[in-house]
């Protein structure tokens, strides 16, 4: 046994060295075979490693699952302007915790992917923007930045290869919006933190107003595995259409909570049962939020039939999401659970959108009223109804992260709010 | 033309040239999709949400307001999936809302009322309570009720795009965001901040010198013209024949959709009580009152006793007729000089977003077409003093509009024949042998010369007082029997016949209610 816990049904290629503080030293990890990614890159030219990449069909860590060659392959070729690489490091999602343990435990895998990133995409600059409340992690990234300068792996003619590529670590001041990609630029450029109207895209008009690529922490760091080993290699693991390995935060009920790194198509299930060593005092399982809280939650019975890659996890119903899975036995108040996310939902949303600054904390202040039993049946249809204006109809998927779980613990688990509600009535009875 | 787009909205075909947004694409029909964030003098950051449309082929709806038209689109706006997402969205609006119309300034012209009348929920579903900020005064003559804020952030952005002196921000996020000033500098020292007062879509910027002073529906609305030199597009709004505030009209030629705090608070003067109300005959001793055409009948007879030269003060504030009219008079009684005098600020203060709009140096509405016909500018920058060789002469002085307030009584006192013709008396009309009672802008109909040469019409709002008549009406009856020029009874007509080639061919159907520019731009600067 080792960090925290590990399974033998792990794939461990990004997380190898958890739990190994002399990993985050440049001298170690160079003997491991550190940097050995960046020199490959440089031999190998731009359009190459994104093929590489394309070949690889690593999809975007970050929720979206974009495929990270095709989004690379978007910016321009010969615009004139300056381009950057952003790395998304504000891992904000409740259930979360995979960027926080990369940077922790392995600080120049992910400024070796930063490197190979921002010289497929033509950038001189990548910023890495970490959220604020990540004072370890910052304070680890930060020296580790440090050292890669020092040993010319970073900065002004990288290696002797004539190439030239700065790293910013950017400090976040915490706040969840500031995780969307374009709330990220405007936080970084010193705006309010606020997601910008799309298009222009990213690619188009990003951070500083100059063509922009931003990766999950996640994405870049599998990036120099791919360099490393082959774009094939990495499709070994996993599925036809979700290749590799991916970490899985497990939270909630479970006996050993954890990140779990685990090829992509793995049983949910399994991951359970196995990986986690069971629901904790032996209870049935209940509901499981696969991908993080913006995703819809999925009852036992989905659960026991769910893969989890992006397509497996569509199947019922739901997202992988960044593969945040939140386990819940059966002593759950769902309700309360719901009520809990909205209410941080409703505490996060930048306030641009109508439909998601005054309907986040309208739905909070309904389930509220739910939970202290002073709700009713009407509600539930309310809920459903304003719920679904607020799909689709907001500048950034805020809106749809609120959606999303009380719909679906609406549809799954209607039984939980009727009782709270029918309570209600027999107070009022008696 | 290669750069137009042809597109479908509703059902019509139209084109429009190419980058047009949906939303004004959509007005080509006659369409004014709901929105509020969206202000065509300002960027847009599609965040009120309202104006979704729905674009075939597209995933989501589209914001109408910054999604350019493309060839071929086919656009609703009132289709089921649009007028939902509009019910869905003012609901949200109504959550936090409060609904305290009677009291609100705003109310009858309050688009979150006119939008929940026309496509909203007919009954609210929200008990919850609703959250409170109450009201922060805002420093200038902005009132801020952060209760009724929609967060459109119009105002933040005028105040940073237009105005370019950063004063208000949002501050906090979700729904306790709430626009604030920082620290205590507040609007202070801007000089456009009552435009946001103008642009807030709800009752959460108000004027608190309109505050509670009259309900939108009881007020008309005249277009008029401003008082400076720049000739601002306006509307006075009127109540119980007193003018209850100024509101900017639109021309982008002029001033677009703005309007500075100097000219808007520049409306009391026209409601003074202490107007001269009928013609008055001070020749033989006594104040005598007379009616108009015994009073006119009667200044004639005494311009033929009367001898010497004639010496005349204009002013800048008189409209062109009326100024053609006493410039005829003047020449009727044998010719001389025509002096005004005008206020002057120690230079523009433009806006800066909008720099073709400024307050104006000169601080008279047509010192141009004073200009044009000759009349010199005399005095100082606070628009007294230079009158001293008129004052004592002993000849004919002839007054119009300028009310003297600086001079002394003994102004006119040597003169063989003294009319006065305004709006005021002071000191320096006692001396007067006639007293002619005119009317002022906001009473009369008439035309003015901005800074460029524009000429503009402005039209009546209130009755005038008692027998005050237009100064281009009583002039030029007397002018006519002088044989300078005919009798005319319309402004329109007195326009035609003011014999200035700067004017010439140009009638009041060509002004229209946007203006148009003059022949030849004469620019006299004066002194």
């Amino acid at each position: 046994m080792a960090y925290p816990y590990v399974s033998d049904h792990e794939v461990r290629v990004l997380s190898k060295h958890f739990g190994d503080p002399s990993h985050r030293r440049i001298g170690t990890y160079v003997e491991r075979g550190g940097y050995g990614a960046v020199k490959k890159a440089f031999e190998m030219g731009p359009a190459q490693v994104i093929d590489e990449v394309k070949g690889s069909g690593l999809r975007g860590r970050g929720g979206a699952g974009f495929p990270t060659g095709v989004k690379w392959s978007f910016m321009p070729k010969d615009s004139g302007k300056p381009h950057y690489l952003l790395c998304n490091a504000d891992e904000s999602e409740p259930g979360t915790f995979k960027d926080r343990e990369l940077i922790r435990w392995n600080p120049h895998q992910l400024i070796e992917g930063c490197l190979i990133g921002a010289y497929a995409i033509g950038a001189k600059h990548a910023y890495i923007y970490c959220r604020g409340e990540f004072f370890e992690a910052n304070s680890i990234l930060a020296r580790a930045v440090e050292d890669a300068y020092e040993q010319g792996y970073a900065g002004k003619d990288i290696l002797g290869s004539g190439n030239d590529i700065e790293i910013t670590v950017h400090q976040g001041a915490g706040a969840y919006i500031c995780g969307e990609e374009t709330g990220l630029m405007n936080s970084l450029e010193g705006r309010r933190g606020q997601p910008r109207v799309k298009p222009p895209f990213p690619a188009a008009v990003g951070a500083f107003g100059m063509p922009s690529t931003i990766n999950n922490v996640e994405t870049l760091a599998a990036v120099k595995h791919i360099v490393d080993n082959g774009g094939d290699w990495y499709r070994q693991f996993g599925t036809e259409k979700s290749p590799g390995t991916k970490l899985f935060c497990v939270s909630g009920h479970v006996n050993k909570p954890g990140n779990y790194e685990l090829p992509l198509g793995f049983p949910l299930i399994k991951l359970i049962e196995e990986v986690c060593g069971g629901i904790r005092d032996g209870n049935a399982l209940k509901a499981v939020i696969p991908g993080g809280s913006s995703v819809p939650i999925i009852n036992a019975e989905e659960s026991s039939r769910c893969n989890l890659d992006y397509e497996g996890c569509e199947e019922v119903g739901t997202m992988l999401g960044c593969a945040s899975v939140i386990v819940m036995d059966d002593k759950t108040d769902i309700v309360k659970q719901v009520r809990r996310m909205v209410d941080f939902y409703a505490h996060e949303s930048c306030g641009q959108c109508t439909p998601c600054r005054e309907g986040s904390s309208w739905t909070a202040q309904i389930l509220k009223r739910i939970e202290y039993g002073r709700g009713t049946e009407e509600d539930l249809n309310t809920l459903m109804e304003m719920t679904q204006q607020m799909v689709g109809t907001t500048i950034c998927v805020l809106s749809d992260s609120v959606a999303a779980p009380v719909q679906s613990s609406i549809e799954k688990f209607r039984e939980d709010y009727l009782s709270l509600i029918r309570r209600d009535e027999k107070v009022g009875a008696a | 033309m290669a750069d137009m787009v042809n597109v479908t909205i509703d059902g019509n075909e139209v084109s429009v040239p190419k980058g047009t947004t949906v939303l004004e694409a959509a007005k080509t029909i006659g369409t004014e999709v709901p929105h509020y964030c969206y202000h065509p003098g300002m960027s847009s950051p599609a965040m009120c949400r309202l104006c979704l449309v729905e674009v075939e082929g597209a995933p989501k709806p589209m914001p109408g307001c910054v999604t350019t038209v493309m060839e071929g689109q086919v656009i609703h706006t009132q289709s089921d999936q649009a007028l939902k997402n509009r019910r869905g969205v003012l609901e949200f609006y109504l959550v936090n809302h409060p609904l305290d119309c009677p009291i609100c300034d705003m109310s009858g012209e309050c688009n979150l009322q006119d939008y929940v009348h026309a496509e909203g929920r007919e009954q609210g579903r929200g008990i919850e309570p609703k959250r409170v900020f109450g009201r922060d005064d805002f420093g200038g003559d902005v009132l801020f009720y952060g209760d009724r804020c929609v967060m459109c952030t119009r105002c933040v952005r005028f105040m940073s795009e237009v105005e370019q002196d950063h004063r208000l921000t949002v501050v906090e996020r979700g729904n306790r965001s709430v626009i604030d000033t920082f620290f205590e500098e507040g609007l202070e020292g801007t000089h456009w901040h009552g435009n946001i007062v103008d642009i807030c879509p709800v009752g959460a910027l108000v004027s608190k010198d309109f505050l509670h002073k009259a309900r939108a529906w009881d007020l008309a609305h005249t277009p008029s013209i401003c008082d400076c030199s720049q000739g601002c597009n306006i509307s006075l709004h009127t109540r119980d024949n007193l003018v209850q505030r100024i509101k900017p009209r639109e021309n982008l030629d002029v001033n677009a959709w703005w309007l500075s705090d100097l000219c808007r608070m520049d409306y009391e003067w026209m409601n003074r009580g202490d107007r001269i109300e009928a013609p008055l005959d001070r020749s033989k001793g006594g104040s005598k009152v007379l009616g108009w055409k015994e009073a006119l009948e009667s200044i004639l007879r005494a311009t033929e006793r009367s001898e010497g030269s004639v010496k005349a003060v204009a002013s800048a504030r008189a409209s062109n007729e009326d100024l053609a009219a006493f410039k005829r008079l003047v020449k009727g009684l044998g010719g001389g000089e025509i002096v005004y005098r005008s206020p002057r600020i120690e230079k523009d203060i433009p806006l800066k977003g909008f720099p073709q709009l400024a307050v104006r140096r000169d601080r008279a509405p047509n010192t141009t077409g004073a200009n044009i016909m000759g009349m010199i500018r005399v005095g100082d920058d606070s628009a007294t003093g230079g009158l001293e060789d008129i004052a004592g002469h002993d000849g004919i002085v002839l007054v119009l509009g300028d009310a003297l307030e600086d001079q002394p009584n003994t102004f006119g006192a040597n003169a063989k024949l003294y009319v006065y013709v305004g709006q005021h008396e002071s000191a320096a009309t006692t001396s007067a042998h006639f007293v002619l009672p005119t009317t002022t802008k906001a009473e009369g109909e008439g035309t003015f010369t901005n800074y460029e040469g524009r000429v503009q019409r402005f039209w009546r709002a209130l009755d005038p007082p008692g027998m005050a008549r237009p100064a281009w009406l009583v002039l030029g009856a007397l002018a006519a029997e002088l044989g300078c020029g005919e009798v005319v009874r319309s402004a329109a007509d007195s326009f035609a016949i003011m014999g200035v080639d700067a004017f010439a061919g140009i009638t009041y159907a060509d002004i229209g209610d946007r203006g148009t520019v003059i022949n030849e731009i004469v620019l006299v600067t004066g002194v």
